[in-house]
């Protein structure tokens, strides 16, 4: 299994039957492929519709319907259309479940930073922000480094998203809770150590006595 | 009375200089003929608000590319390399606001308030500049209405009088962009009779549309 992969099975081990679901465009979007078997959520693509779904088969685009990245999309029966205000009122107004989101670096207070390197990519924070502060769960899926450098620092260099706490890290090597103490090491990936992944890691991290291996198959 | 307008004459009432909302997201629900028209008008140091620049050969992006615009305000430009490059390069100024805050705004302008409060963006640069307001135990950033001077709105129909209706992903900004401006133009992928459109299917009612331009079919 490639680490990708494994991220995106570990993430949707969180979601919930019922769950709406955002998720962010790259890594994220690879957790909808993933769901547990008898596990129904609803996916939201934040430029306005619920019950997004692959494109049911090629020569089925509609020209009308994409998401957030301007790509195809098909719609489950039982999807929602609206315009950006409903679409960010869902967000803001803590009637979203769960998002996943990207990261660029997440510090020991659990903030997430995932919008901008200043002088080099200034993409813009596109829903991002409101995602951060409004979704009732924050799930970060994202790789452990960037080029041998960690992204989980002591305090993020970057622009934040948001100073809120996120909930819930998952990477190739670990997932990771922050905590109103730090960020807590809640289990480690397959063939990984735990020295391993405080190697790769530039924040203090809380190691309880028994950290268990993901529950991820190949 | 039909509100239908010729494409040129339409487009020509718009000055260089002007303050326009461009509705869509990517691209989709952006009026591809009105962008046509802008740059075949040759139109100037526009200022766009809008979701996104899109990419350089796709819809807003186009405008982007002929230098016709002097100011973005936009929630996201990463798709598009030439906006990030005339930012950089101090040629088109660009002010990113939160999506979520964006459509509020937009909203806020169209719906006769000042602006509103909103959580996003508190303790980041978005801060920067605003009012911070603590209501209740919870800090707000006020965030300022927008209004244009023109809207230039994508439907999937419109009947001659100007009620629309929308198609999936494609409404997006399109319906707040359209009580947010001084004179809304409207390109419809169809036109059809009045009373067509049930009532209870029309987003956008007909007393906020100027003027109609058609995108491809006209019944009736």
């Amino acid at each position: 299994m490639d680490e990708k992969t494994l991220i995106a099975k570990r993430v949707a081990l969180e979601l919930r039957p019922g769950n709406l679901v955002n998720l962010g465009i790259g890594l994220p979007t690879m957790v909808a492929a993933h769901l547990p078997a008898g596990v129904n959520v609803f996916f939201q693509s934040e430029n306005g519709i619920i019950g997004m779904a692959p494109v049911p088969e090629p020569g089925a685009e509609n020209e009308d319907l994409s998401d957030a990245g301007g790509s195809p999309i098909g719609a489950v029966p039982g999807a929602a259309s609206f315009d950006s205000a409903m679409s960010f009122g869902l967000i803001r107004g803590g009637h979203l479940d769960v998002t996943v989101l990207g990261g660029l670096q997440i510090d020991e207070e659990g903030r997430l930073a995932n919008w901008m390197v200043p002088g080099k990519m200034v993409p813009g924070m596109g829903g991002a922000m409101d995602l951060v502060s409004g979704a009732k769960r924050v799930i970060v899926a994202m790789q452990h480094s960037a080029k041998g450098t960690p992204k989980i620092v002591k305090r993020c260099e970057l622009p934040l998203t948001s100073v809120r706490r996120v909930d819930l890290i998952v990477t190739e090597l670990a997932v990771i809770e922050p905590t109103d103490k730090g960020l807590v090491l809640r289990e480690i990936a397959p063939g990984v150590t735990v020295a391993d992944v405080l190697a790769q890691t530039g924040a203090e991290l809380i190691v309880p006595s028994v950290v268990p291996t993901m529950p991820v198959g190949a | 009375m039909s509100k239908v307008r010729k494409l040129e004459d339409t487009v020509a009432m718009i000055p260089d200089g002007a303050v326009l909302m461009i509705g869509g997201f990517m691209g989709v629900g952006t009026p591809p003929h009105l962008i046509d028209e802008l740059l075949r008008q040759n139109k100037r140091n526009l200022t766009v608000i809008a979701n996104d620049t899109a990419r350089p050969a796709v819809g807003i992006g186009r405008l982007i590319a002929a230098k016709a615009v002097r100011k973005v305000i936009a929630s996201h430009i990463g798709t598009n390399p030439e906006t990030q490059r005339q930012m950089i390069a101090g040629e088109t100024e660009v002010e990113l606001v939160p999506q979520g805050t964006l459509a509020e705004r937009v909203r806020a302008g169209g719906f006769g308030l000042g602006g509103v409060l909103t959580p996003t963006g508190v303790g980041t640069v978005v801060e920067d500049g605003k009012q911070r307001i603590e209501l209740d135990g919870t800090v707000y950033l006020l965030e300022k209405a927008l209004k244009a001077d023109f809207a230039l709105i994508a439907a999937k129909r419109a009947d001659y009088l100007g009620n629309l209706e929308y198609a999936l992903t494609a409404r997006n900004f399109n319906p707040l962009m359209a009580m947010a401006a001084e004179t809304v133009i409207v390109e419809a992928e169809d036109i059809v009779p009045v009373g067509v459109i049930p009532p209870d299917s029309v987003v956008t009612p007909n007393v906020l549309v100027d003027c109609l331009v058609a995108k491809e079919h006209r019944h009736g």
